[in-house]
């Protein structure tokens, strides 16, 4: 197992991810190559898990676009991801916000951190 | 073409230059020990026989020790033929993993998990019967029919019933390494390979 860490360790380049944790809501500047060119998409939404160690972390992110949830997982280490701006601290008693799923409106709210 | 001895490590997945999320197999392979030649005048063919992975001189056998002692090494676990080498070897010479570099391509031969006895749905990939109800008691994964009546009256040979599975030699082909560590032996190439973790694989170039 020890020098499967070693090959994931090695092939991760490392960068600076800010802390942040479900609850939490962010921006995620995710790079798109269209043909040649290379454009930054901002999707942004509430972080309702973080799921995997080290290399192979990932964190869901799930937001409601023209009254559709979508949520979408990104690998923390993708080189595809620019940067994650940490836009607001939640304050939520679950690590897992699947119960997000079922809400809506106001009751889809999630209290900030002072 | 050339080849190397492995070990199964496990997989994980890294990332291309592109961005994308490939997944991959981490190979522990070699350093081989030339043990034998094979010659045409002597066994008629020609063959390089590598060795591979160390084992305890208490439990090898004479014979085997006198095997190793040849090639100036210590005993090893296993023993394989390959039937061509790129450059010339003489005994005990080491193969190592520099003999790949990224981009190759390689083949992988390894012993697939055994599965045990199965039926003909995991072992041949049959439909089964299709249906759960109207009529079906307990033939929802049968076989079917095996053949005609009163001619043949029999069944003919190689009909895929239910059987063994698994444990088989599998050879997966075109798999490309994508890294190459050579200080710690190790061979990183994208997709499955057969077999379980710890298992003898056989990389070839």
């Amino acid at each position: 197992m020890d020098l499967v860490k070693f090959v994931e360790e090695q092939a991760v380049a490392k960068k600076e991810v800010p802390a942040f944790k479900s609850g939490d809501t962010v921006s995620v500047h995710y790079k798109i190559r269209e043909g040649n060119k290379e454009r930054i998409q901002i999707y942004q939404g509430v972080v309702i898990q973080r799921n995997g160690v080290s290399a192979n972390e990932t964190f869901t992110v799930r937001k409601v676009s023209n009254g559709v949830g979508v949520e979408r997982i990104f690998p923390i280490n993708s080189p595809n991801i620019e940067k994650v701006e940490v836009n607001n601290r939640g304050k939520v008693r679950r690590a897992k916000l699947f119960y997000l799923r079922a809400l809506t409106g106001k009751a889809a709210r999630i209290k900030s951190k002072r | 073409m050339s080849g190397i001895i492995g070990k199964k490590v496990g997989m994980t997945s890294i990332f291309d230059a592109e961005g994308r999320n490939i997944p991959c197999t981490v190979i522990e392979a070699g350093p081989c020990v030339v043990t034998q030649l094979r010659t045409s005048e002597k066994d008629g063919y020609e063959a390089v026989q590598l060795a591979f992975d160390e084992k305890k001189e208490k439990n090898t056998s004479a014979q085997l020790k006198g095997h190793f002692a040849k090639a100036n090494t210590t005993p090893k676990r296993k023993l394989v033929e390959f039937k061509t080498f790129e450059d010339e070897k003489s005994l005990g010479d080491t193969v190592t993993v520099e003999i790949f570099a990224e981009g190759d391509f390689v083949d992988v031969v390894g012993t697939s998990k055994g599965k045990g006895f199965q039926g003909v749905v995991k072992r041949h990939g049959f439909g089964g019967v299709g249906m759960q109800t109207h009529g079906q008691h307990n033939r929802l994964r049968a076989p079917g029919s095996l053949g005609a009546s009163s001619w043949p009256s029999r069944v003919f040979k190689g009909m895929r019933m239910a059987g063994r599975t698994g444990g088989d030699r599998v050879k997966i082909q075109n798999l490309q390494v994508l890294k190459v560590y050579a200080e710690q032996n190790l061979l990183v190439v994208s997709g499955s390979i057969p077999g379980a973790k710890g298992s003898y694989v056989i990389v070839d170039k």
